[in-house]
């Protein structure tokens, strides 16, 4: 099915710690901590560039 | 004869006059009656009832929420908007935009002597100022703004049946700019749209405008919390989304279909373009538009953003890297789990650094309510205070 471009723009994603259940990530230019959550926009379009190879998430410091 | 139609003597005695009595029951029809016979002033008070009314003309009709442009949480005004897709001052507006020129958007204060105001009471419009013009689009460029329903609100319009609800949209708009203009609406399940043109008459002035959109019979939306439509009223389109023609019908998306004809509001600095009052309501017939309490309008708001001000929390621990969490209730609970941003870090005391990671809110953040935490540094008395966060979980 068609899916619309998000259109944002996504940067440095880390998971916040070592249970991977929060990214830090800054979107068009702001820090966001987002959930793991399926529903949420953030990870939604965090996952979707992952499995599209331009977006990675490093591992937790 | 029928018993009360008049008779032979009565018309002798010259008793032309037609009364009441003298008409047979249901013999004067519709037919009979001239264009707007029936005034206002001949129908007596309370004559028409509830039930004689068409449904979607009574209240809660409008399915887009803050269409007044009354609550902006974020921001009154945001500059030098030039690229991405964010959400920026007016609640549930979201911008998206490329290679078209620099932006202000800001929650405008319309005059009394508006015409919003005037005949709809609108005292707020979202407006967008262009401060860096592109006369040469790009074939990817764009300005969009759009606005996004979840799969629980649209149930009402029946989508994917026989008889699927047309929507009607309807919204004041201004614009230094005049010609065609294009709204957009995308359905998820399914991945269809329809696109259809306005023109901006004058230039600088407002205007009210109406579109009416089909029902759709072959995609039902789900009844869930994700996006079930986009609406989008384009500022300007590259190539990419005007090669193809408009869709009056639910047609499968094509990017070439999305915007034909649509004007370059970004092809000068003098441009601004304004809009409020946007009501997208089930039916075929824009109605008078939907006024809610700001309290309630502030709610809805929040089931998509929220912002916490002046968190604070002060507690005492005997070591470094002790933990304190209080739990708090959202006051809406929001469409999913949401996304955390700092806005303004405040002060803080004895938490260990970085202070923006080891305080606020940040654990077990959930769609109903989340923990404020705070981590030592050291033995003793620690304190946040000043700390402001949104919470994003818009669709």
């Amino acid at each position: 099915m068609t899916r619309l471009e998000d259109q944002s723009v996504i940067a440095d994603a880390q998971y916040k710690d070592e249970t991977e259940t929060q990214i830090i990530v800054t979107i068009d230019g702001v820090e966001l901590i987002v959930p793991n959550d399926p529903d949420n926009r953030h990870y939604a379009e965090i996952m979707r560039q992952v499995e599209a190879g331009t977006l990675t998430i490093a591992d937790a410091e | 004869m029928a018993t009360n139609a008049k008779n032979i003597a009565e018309l002798l005695n010259t008793d032309t006059t037609v009364k009441v009595g003298d008409i047979e029951d249901g013999s004067v029809t519709t037919a009979k009656l001239a264009d707007g016979g029936v005034t206002t002033a001949k129908i007596a008070d309370d004559a028409v009832s509830t039930a004689k009314l068409y449904a979607e003309n009574l209240g809660r009709r409008n399915l887009a929420i803050n269409g007044g442009m009354q609550v902006s949480q974020r921001a009154t005004s945001v500059s030098s908007i030039s690229s991405g897709g964010s959400y920026h001052t007016c609640d549930r507006w979201r911008l998206a935009i490329d290679t078209s020129g620099t932006w202000t958007q800001t929650q405008e204060t319309l005059a009394v002597t508006d015409p919003p105001f005037l005949q709809h009471g609108h005292t707020k419009a979202l407006k967008m100022d262009c401060t860096t013009a592109n006369g040469s689009l790009s074939a990817g460029s764009y300005i969009q703004l759009q606005y996004r329903i979840e799969g629980h609100d649209l149930q009402k319009l029946r989508t994917g049946t026989s008889s699927p609800a047309p929507v009607t949209i309807s919204f004041w708009v201004k614009a230094t700019k005049t010609g065609t203009n294009i709204v957009n609406v995308f359905q998820d399940e399914g991945g269809k749209q329809v696109a259809f043109s306005y023109t901006i008459n004058a230039s600088n002035t407002w205007e009210h405008k109406s579109i009416t959109i089909p029902g759709n019979t072959h995609d039902a939306i789900n009844n869930d919390n994700t996006r079930g439509r986009q609406f989008t009223w384009y500022l300007s389109a590259g190539s990419n989304r005007t090669s193809g023609s408009l869709q009056s019908t639910w047609q499968n998306y094509e990017t070439g279909d999305e915007a034909v004809g649509q004007v370059n509001h970004a092809d000068n600095t003098a441009n601004n373009f304004h809009i409020t009052g946007v009501q997208i309501e089930q039916g075929s017939s824009a109605t008078d538009f939907d006024h809610r309490p700001i309290g309630e309008e502030m709610m809805l708001c929040q089931r998509y953003f929220q912002i916490h001000e002046n968190i604070q929390m002060a507690a005492y621990v005997n070591a470094a890297y002790r933990r304190a969490e209080s739990y708090f209730a959202l006051p809406t609970q929001m469409r999913a789990n949401p996304s955390v941003s700092t806005l303004t870090t405040g002060n803080s005391s004895n938490i260990r650094s970085p202070a923006t990671t080891y305080a606020g809110i940040q654990l077990a953040v959930s769609k109903g309510g989340a923990n404020i935490h705070m981590e030592s540094n050291s033995s003793g008395y620690m304190t946040i205070d000043g700390r402001k966060q949104s919470l994003d979980a818009e669709v």
